[in-house]
């Protein structure tokens, strides 16, 4: 997987910077994501991680630096964020399905309504999904019926239902109990293999090892070192990420 | 958990003759122990005390030929008797319209169905009622029972949106039906809202009051979360003015004020209608606080789902959030709604004849000296009962819902 043909940039951020307040929660963040790329994001808590990813779909506003998804440049401009959104999905850690809907309604809402798809197509497509992450026999269930594995799984299939470019994660596996997370991270490890660009916020070393492109270090709101998983786990150049690391495995 | 894990343990250890039966029940939870014993006899005894001054009054001291006398007038005040013949026909609608219903949405709404069609056969055991009324309670029911039938035998997909329609155009001839039109010697000659009194009063204002102000509140309290400014701060102010304003003083001011704002000749002469002008806005202040209760009960996690997704604020805001946050303050909005339900009879403060009007000029009548108690006990018998059925009705909303199971 270290090998890309595709050399298009389909996430490109330059010099991003984020405050709460008096608070600077990113320090010019710079990073470039190849298309079909799978870059896992690792860092202490509260290094920026989850802000940095929420900025690119802008459910958190970048104040300084460049953000381009897809070669639409992310400003205050409404159409391209809710351009941008439609070609993102995100998957949460409390995975945020709708708990009034059904696993089908959760799943077609957004292609009904946003890409004006017809109700009996968006949900032969979500059937489709919902037999890739394993659980078409749930469609017509409650989130709050079904494990939190399952929740989660149906928070992809969500996603994946508006055909996005890229997926952004955001500690998806860890509101989940210990049994319930391989068949999240096998799901996951599916997307990768069929090429989706993923941005993965995550504490699973193994997956970042097995999966990952490229592992971005965080810390303190800055990107303090990217490279190969090889590169991580074996010479690792800065003293915090060595600290980190040792902490982790 | 250890108590929850106790409990069928606790119960295993009774002896089994006195697990489920009636002396069992009494033994452990009316005399349990000496003072536990000593209180249960003292309630009992003071019911019965009570119960038996109630009762003695009722059916010994009581004059109820005063209910009898003025029934027609405290169940529609001045609506002309030659016109009754509408409003049972409104009720007979009302009737099929609740046994279509019943058919189209069964899930959701028979629990509730089963109560309103008991209800004529309830009433038809009423004592004093005259036999045209009983014949015509028949007709109700019998419509029920057709509406279920008629609405079996139709091949219907959409059966939501079946029943909104059908509640629409039910509305809409119930107050051609209520109003009446054409010539004054027509077959429906009008009739001025200030001649609709009694009991049909009270329910027309309080289900227009409630409906009309529903939609209105639902706007104030979104507006009130408005990210502009202009929209936000017009809600506040509307909400807080409102609401630091009994509700009375409105009604004057509707009764003096409103046709300084309104051009002339606009038909909100008739001060019934003015009336529902005040309870509507004042209403709408209290829906609103309640339903912005329940939007601040959604999580944060909620509105990002909805716009990671791609949802435009106004698809979140009708598709994800509003019935969540909706179905949270069912009981709320209820309770509001019942209380709003007692609080028309202001109106006859304004000398407007609902139920409360009708009963203190029964009262003020020669005739019927000295029968206040007769008449207001009969009056609050019938605000329980209607109150009681909306409280009963919404508890069954709320199971079928799944309120607090998520
Ligand atoms: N809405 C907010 N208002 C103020 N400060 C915030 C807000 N959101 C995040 N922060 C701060 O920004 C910093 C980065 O937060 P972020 O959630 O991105 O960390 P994280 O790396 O995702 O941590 P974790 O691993 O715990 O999820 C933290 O110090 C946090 O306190
Ligand atoms: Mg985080």
């Amino acid at each position: 997987m270290s090998e890309n043909s595709t050399t298009e940039e389909i996430i490109i951020c330059q010099d991003v910077c984020k405050w709460f307040g008096d608070f600077q929660a990113l320090k010019d963040c710079s990073l470039r994501v190849m298309a079909q790329e799978v870059v896992v994001i690792i860092g202490p808590s509260g290094s920026g991680k989850s802000t940095f990813i929420r900025c690119i779909n802008r459910l958190e506003e970048h104040q300084a630096g460049d953000i381009i998804v897809d070669g639409i440049p992310l400003t205050r401009d409404v159409r391209n964020i809710e351009q941008i959104r439609s070609e993102a999905g995100m998957v949460f850690q409390q995975f945020n399905l709708f708990p009034h809907l059904t696993v089908m309604e959760n799943i077609t809402l957004a292609p009904i309504q946003v890409r004006k798809m017809k109700k009996e197509e968006a949900q032969e497509t979500a059937m489709g999904l919902l037999n890739r992450v394993g659980i078409p026999e749930q469609a017509d269930k409650y989130p709050g019926q079904l494990s939190g594995g399952q929740q989660q799984r149906v928070a992809i299939a969500r996603s994946l239902a508006m055909s996005p470019k890229i997926m952004l994660f955001d500690e998806p596996t860890s509101a989940l109990d210990p049994e319930m997370i391989k068949e999240v991270l096998d799901v996951m490890q599916e997307l990768a293999e069929t090429g989706m660009t993923m941005l993965v916020v995550t504490h699973e070393m193994g997956f970042a090892r097995e999966v990952a492109d490229r592992i971005v270090f965080m810390d303190g709101g800055e990107i303090m070192e990217v490279g190969t998983p090889e590169h991580f786990f074996t010479n690792a150049q800065h003293e915090r990420t060595k600290l980190f690391l040792s902490q982790i495995l | 958990m250890t108590t929850a894990a106790g409990t069928p343990s606790d119960r295993s250890v009774l002896p089994v003759t006195e697990r489920y039966t009636v002396l069992g029940w009494l033994r452990r939870n009316l005399f349990s122990d000496l003072f536990n014993s000593l209180l249960t006899i003292v309630a009992i005894g003071f019911v019965i005390f009570i119960a038996r001054l109630l009762l003695r009054w009722a059916f010994v001291n009581a004059e109820w030929g005063v209910i009898p006398a003025n029934f027609n007038l405290i169940m529609r005040g001045q609506y002309p008797s030659a016109e009754a013949w509408r409003l049972w026909l409104i009720i007979h609608l009302l009737g099929a319209v609740v046994g279509m219903m019943w058919r189209l949405i069964s899930g959701q709404f028979s629990g509730a169905a089963r109560v309103l069609v008991a209800i004529p056969f309830v009433l038809m055991l009423i004592p004093f009622f005259a036999m045209e009324t009983r014949l015509n309670l028949l007709i109700t029911a019998a419509a029920s029972g057709v509406g279920y039938l008629f609405a079996g035998s139709l091949y219907i997909q959409r059966r939501g949106r079946a029943t909104a329609y059908l509640l629409l155009v039910y509305l809409v001839v119930m107050l051609i039906l209520l109003r009446g039109a054409g010539a004054d010697e027509g077959l429906m000659p009008p009739v001025q809202p200030i001649l609709w009194g009694g009991l049909l009063l009270s329910l027309l204002l309080a289900f227009f009051g409630i409906t009309l102000s529903f939609p209105l509140g639902v706007l104030l309290a979104l507006g009130r979360q408005s990210k502009l400014p202009a929209i936000r701060v017009i809600s506040v102010v509307y909400i807080e003015f409102i609401r630091g304003v009994p509700l009375i003083s409105l009604l004057f001011m509707g009764q003096v004020m409103l046709q300084l704002f309104l051009p002339d000749g606009f038909p909100l002469v008739d001060r019934v209608l003015r009336a529902l002008v005040a309870i509507t806005l004042f209403s709408a202040a209290y829906t609103a606080e309640n339903v912005r209760g329940g939007l601040q009960s959604i999580s944060r996690g909620q509105y990002e789902a909805a716009q990671a997704l791609g949802l435009s604020t106004f698809q979140s805001t009708i598709h994800i959030i509003l019935p969540q946050a909706l179905r949270a303050v069912i009981p709320v909005l209820v309770g509001q709604f019942i209380s709003l339900f007692k609080d028309t009879t202001l109106v006859a403060l304004v000398g407007i004849f609902d139920l409360l009007g009708i009963a203190r000029t029964i009262i003020a009548n020669p005739d019927w000296l000295g029968t206040q108690p007769e008449v207001f006990a009969f009056i609050a018998v019938l605000f329980w009962i209607f109150s009681y059925s909306m409280s009963y009705a919404s508890r069954r909303i709320e199971q079928r819902l799944g309120v607090g199971e998520r």
